[in-house]
C-alpha cells in the first residue's frame, strides 16, 4: 500500500527529525516544484516525482479504496502552491465549514458549539454562517443529543456531534454502542448512521481525573463503529473530512494539548484515508507504533534515539478500529521488533488489542516480545508532577528502545 | 395547571359520561347523511395545557379497515400463533405480544401517513405490520430466517422498515425516545410537514434521556409527538409501585400532554391527528394512551403473578379493542356477522399460510455473520473470534 502525502507538512512533526534519513528536500525547495508530490512506499523506500509528469505520476496513483485521497485534484497545475499555516483547531474548522459549504445535510451538534463558538473554538464563525439549524447548541444532555444525532443520521441527514470532552461522551455510551454502532446490522442493513463523534480527549494540564480521560479504550469493542485519533493539523483536516464523507458511523478522537499546533497544510482539497496508518518516520531497527499526543513524545525520544545510533521506524496508527494491520505487519516484517506507545491505560487499552493482533497475526516475524507503554491505572491526579508519572515520558521511550534492542 | 377537560362547548353532543354497563352503545344525533356517530369512549379525554376539540366522526370504510387490521395484528402479534412456535423453539429469545394494545398501532396508523415516522420500543410486531410489513417477514424474523425484514438478524425486537417510515424496534427501552427526537429535527431540517411519533411505555417514562429529550424538542419545536402506551405494568412492576406520578401525560410539565382512552381505536385516531396538527405549530406534545395487555410482557412471563386472572379477563370483556369496533360495525349493520367471520377466517388463513412459507424459509448464510457490520465500499475488515479462519474482507 502506498501513501501519497501532499505537502512536506504531513511529514514534519512539529519537532524536527533527521531528514537525511529520509532523503527528502526541504520544505522550502518543495514548494519551488512544479505540482509534484511525494510517495513514500510502505516499505520505506521514497519515490519523488519531479515536475508535470502527469502520466508517470498517474501511473503510480493508487486509489486504495473508496476513501481515496484526492491526489489527482489539481492536475498538471504549473503554479506551485505553498499551503497555508494554521494550528490543529483552525485545521478542523476548515475542514468542518469545506464540509458544510459541499453538503446541506451536515450540521453540528453539542454544548456551545453555536454563539460560544465551541469550547476550544473548532467551531468559531460556524454559527453566525450556517445558522442556529445547522449549527445547534444542545443542553447539557450527552445521552439524548447523541441519540438526536443518531435519529437524525437514520433518515439521512449527517451530523457531527461534539462532545465538550470525550469523558461526558461515557453519558452517551448506551447510545453509542447499541444504536450508532449496531443499527446498521440489526436492521439488515436498512439504516446507515453517518455521524461523526468527535471531542478532545487525552490527559491535559491538570485538568483532573474526569476530564482526562482516554475513551479509546471503553469504545474500541463496539462493532459497527469506527475511530480514528487525529495528531496533526494535516490529518486533522483529512480525517475529519473523510468522517464526514463515511457512510458509517466515526469517532474522530482529538486531544487537549494538541490544538495548538501550527502546521503548513495545502490549499488543495485532500482526505486522508480512515483506515489508514501514517509512517511518520522510516527505520531499520525497530518499529515504534502510536497515536494522538503519544507521537511527539515517540519523536522527541526518536531525536534521542537517533544520536545514540538506533534507528526507530515511527508509524502513527491514526486508525483506531480497525487496526492498520497492512501498514504495522510490513513494518513488522522489516524491524523484528515492536514498541507501542501510547495513552491509554495499560489495562485494555488500545495497546493491549494491538499487542494481541501483531502477536496473532505477526507472531513469526517478531524477535523479541511486544513491548507496550501505557499509562498507568490510575485516576489522572491534580498535581502536575503525578500526572506526569501517568503518562509516558520521552525518557521510558527511550529506555525501551534500547532494552528491547539489545 | 387545571385538568381543562373537554368543556361540553367543544365536546359536542356526540359524547356524553358513560353508560352503567358495557356495551350500551348511545346513538346521539346522527346526522341524516351517513357517517354513523363513533363509538362511546368510556375514558373521556384528560388534557393539560392543551383543549383538544373533537374531530368529526369516522367513516365506514375506516371502520371496517380498522377491523381488518386490528384482527390481523390480533392474530399475528396477538396469541395464536408465537406460543405455539415458540413452545416448539421456532421462536426463542424474546417475544412480546402486543395483543390488547392493537387500538394504540390501528388508531395510530389511520391518523398519519407513510413518511411520518414511527419508532418504538420493542412491543414492535404490530406497529411493523401497521406500516406495511408483512407477515411473511414478521415471521421469518421472529424465526431468524433470511426472509425477515432485518434479514433474520434483528430479531423480535428489531423490526425495521425504512422505506415505510418505521425507524423500529429497539431493545433499551427510553433510547428510542432521543432518536425518536433525532427523526423530529430530520423532519425539520428538511422541511418536509411530516411528523414523528416516539413510543414508549409507563416503565420506560422514568428514564432519565426522555426528560432531557423532550427538553431539546421544547426548545427547538421540534415535530415529535411522545407516546405512552400505559398498560400499567412494567414487566412485573406495577404502575402505583413504579412511578410517583403516574400521570404520564403531565410529565412534560411545560409540554401539553393528552390522556386518551387507549383500547378504543376512534379515540386514538382523532388525538394522533389532532396532535399530528398540534406539533406541526407548536412543538411536541405528550400523548397517554390508556391501554392494557392481555399476555405476560414477554413469553416467559406467565402474567399472572403480579395481577390477577379476574382483572386480565375483566378488561378483556369490558374494554377489548376488537371487540368495540366489532360491535359498532355489527350495529350500524355495516357488516353481517357471517361476514366479520369470514374475515376472521381468512386472516387465519393467511396467517398461517405466512407461517408455513416462513419454515421454509432458509437460515442466513455463514458469511451474513459479517454483512452489514460497517456500510459496504470501505475495505474495512471485520473479525471473528478466531482470526485466522473467520476471517471477512467487505467488498
Amino acid at each position: 500500500m502506498t501513501t501519497i502525502f501532499r505537502g512536506l507538512g504531513a511529514l514534519t512533526a512539529s519537532n524536527s527529525f533527521d531528514s537525511k534519513k529520509l532523503q527528502l528536500p526541504s520544505p522550502r525547495s518543495f514548494s519551488e516544484r512544479k505540482a509534484s508530490f511525494l510517495l513514500v512506499r510502505s516499505d520505506g523506500s521514497v519515490n519523488l516525482n519531479l515536475g508535470s509528469n502527469s502520466r508517470a505520476r498517474r501511473a503510480e496513483q493508487l486509489i486504495t479504496n473508496a476513501v481515496a485521497t484526492k491526489a489527482d485534484g489539481s492536475a498538471a497545475s504549473t503554479a506551485s502552491k505553498p499551503g497555508h499555516e494554521l494550528l490543529l483547531f483552525e485545521a478542523l474548522r476548515e475542514g468542518l465549514e469545506e464540509e458544510m459549504d459541499r453538503d446541506p445535510t451536515v450540521c453540528v451538534m453539542g454544548e456551545d458549539v453555536g454563539h460560544y463558538g465551541g469550547s476550544y473554538k473548532v467551531t468559531k464563525g460556524l454559527a453566525t454562517k450556517y445558522g442556529d439549524l445547522r449549527v445547534l447548541d444542545t443542553p447539557i444532555a450527552e445521552n439524548s443529543f447523541t441519540g438526536m444525532g443518531i435519529g437524525a443520521a437514520m433518515t439521512g441527514l449527517r451530523p457531527v456531534v461534539e462532545g465538550m470532552n470525550m469523558g461526558f461522551l461515557l453519558l452517551a455510551f448506551n447510545q453509542i454502542s447499541n444504536n450508532c454502532g449496531m443499527l446498521h446490522y440489526t436492521s439488515g442493513g436498512q439504516f446507515k448512521i453517518p455521524i461523526v463523534i468527535r471531542g478532545p480527549g487525552g490527559v491535559g494540564r491538570q485538568l483532573g481525573a474526569e476530564h482526562s480521560q482516554r475513551l479509546e479504550s471503553y469504545f474500541q469493542s463496539i462493532p459497527g463503529i469506527q475511530m480514528v485519533a487525529c495528531s496533526t493539523a494535516y490529518n486533522a483536516k483529512g480525517l475529519m473530512k473523510a468522517a464526514i464523507r463515511s457512510e458509517n458511523p466515526v469517532i474522530l478522537f482529538e486531544h487537549v494539548l494538541l490544538y495548538n499546533l501550527k502546521e503548513r497544510i495545502p490549499d488543495e482539497e485532500y482526505i486522508c484515508n480512515l483506515e489508514e496508518a501514517e509512517m511518520v518516520r522510516p527505520g531499520e531497527h525497530v518499529t515504534i507504533l502510536t497515536y494522538s499526543r503519544m507521537r511527539y513524545h515517540v519523536m522527541q525520544a526518536a531525536k534521542t534515539l537517533v544520536n545514540k545510533g538506533y534507528d526507530p521506524e515511527v508509524i502513527d496508527i491514526r486508525s483506531l478500529k480497525p487496526f492498520d494491520l497492512y501498514t504495522i505487519g510490513n513494518s513488522v516484517k522489516k524491524t523484528h521488533r515492536v514498541l507501542i506507545v501510547e495513552e491509554c491505560m495499560r489495562t485494555g487499552g488500545i495497546g493491549a488489542s494491538l499487542t494481541a493482533a501483531i502477536t496473532e497475526n505477526f507472531h513469526d516475524y517478531l524477535d523479541a516480545p511486544i513491548v507496550c507503554l501505557s499509562s498507568q491505572d490510575v485516576p489522572t491526579p491534580y498535581a502536575g508532577t503525578l500526572e506526569e508519572w501517568t503518562v509516558v515520558q520521552p525518557a521510558q521511550i527511550v529506555t525501551a528502545v534500547e532494552q528491547l534492542c539489545q | 395547571m387545571a385538568l381543562a377537560h373537554l368543556t361540553s362547548s367543544s365536546r359536542s353532543n356526540l359524547l356524553k359520561p358513560s353508560p352503567p354497563s358495557y356495551p350500551t352503545l348511545i346513538l346521539s344525533a346522527v346526522r341524516s347523511p351517513p357517517p354513523p356517530t363513533p363509538l362511546l369512549s368510556r375514558l373521556p379525554f384528560r388534557s393539560l395545557l392543551t383543549n383538544a376539540s373533537l374531530l368529526p366522526a369516522p367513516s365506514r370504510p375506516l371502520l371496517k379497515s380498522l377491523f381488518l387490521s386490528s384482527a390481523t395484528w390480533l392474530r399475528c402479534g396477538g396469541w395464536r400463533s408465537p406460543p405455539i412456535l415458540y413452545k416448539a423453539k421456532l421462536i426463542r429469545g424474546f417475544c412480546h405480544l402486543y395483543d390488547g394494545q392493537e387500538a394504540v398501532a390501528v388508531g395510530m396508523e389511520a391518523a398519519i401517513t407513510k413518511k411520518d415516522c414511527i419508532i418504538t420500543a420493542y412491543r414492535d410486531h404490530c406497529t411493523f405490520v401497521g406500516r406495511g410489513g408483512t407477515l411473511l417477514e414478521v415471521f421469518s424474523e421472529l424465526m431468524g430466517r433470511q426472509a425477515g425484514c432485518s434479514n433474520g438478524k434483528g430479531g423480535s425486537m428489531h423490526f425495521y422498515r425504512k422505506d415505510a417510515g418505521f425507524y423500529g424496534g429497539h431493545g433499551i427501552v427510553g433510547a428510542q425516545v432521543p432518536l425518536g427526537c433525532g427523526l423530529a429535527f430530520a423532519q425539520k431540517y428538511s422541511k418536509g410537514e411530516t411528523v414523528t411519533f416516539a413510543l414508549y411505555g409507563d416503565g420506560a417514562a422514568n428514564q432519565g434521556q426522555l426528560f432531557e429529550a423532550l427538553n431539546i424538542s421544547a426548545l427547538w419545536d421540534l415535530p415529535v409527538i411522545l407516546i405512552c402506551e400505559n398498560n400499567h405494568y412494567g414487566m412485573g412492576t406495577a404502575e402505583w409501585r413504579a412511578s410517583k406520578s403516574p400521570a404520564y401525560y403531565k410529565r412534560g410539565d411545560y409540554v401539553p400532554g393528552l390522556k386518551v382512552d387507549g383500547m378504543d381505536a376512534l379515540a386514538v385516531k382523532q388525538a394522533c391527528k389532532f396532535a399530528k396538527e398540534h406539533v406541526l405549530r407548536n412543538g411536541p406534545i405528550i400523548l397517554e394512551m390508556d391501554t392494557y395487555r392481555y399476555h405476560g410482557h414477554s413469553m416467559s412471563d406467565p402474567g399472572s403473578t403480579y395481577r390477577t386472572r379476574d382483572e386480565i379477563s375483566g378488561v378483556r370483556q369490558e374494554r377489548d379493542p376488537i371487540e368495540r369496533i366489532r360491535k359498532v360495525i355489527l350495529a350500524h349493520d355495516l357488516a353481517t356477522e357471517k361476514e366479520l367471520k369470514d374475515f376472521e377466517k381468512e386472516i387465519r388463513k393467511e396467517v398461517d399460510q405466512a407461517i408455513a412459507q416462513a419454515k421454509e424459509s432458509p437460515m442466513p448464510e455463514p458469511s451474513e455473520l459479517f454483512a452489514n457490520v460497517y456500510v459496504k465500499g470501505l475495505g474495512t475488515e471485520a473479525f471473528g473470534a478466531d482470526r485466522k479462519e473467520v476471517r471477512a474482507v467487505l467488498p
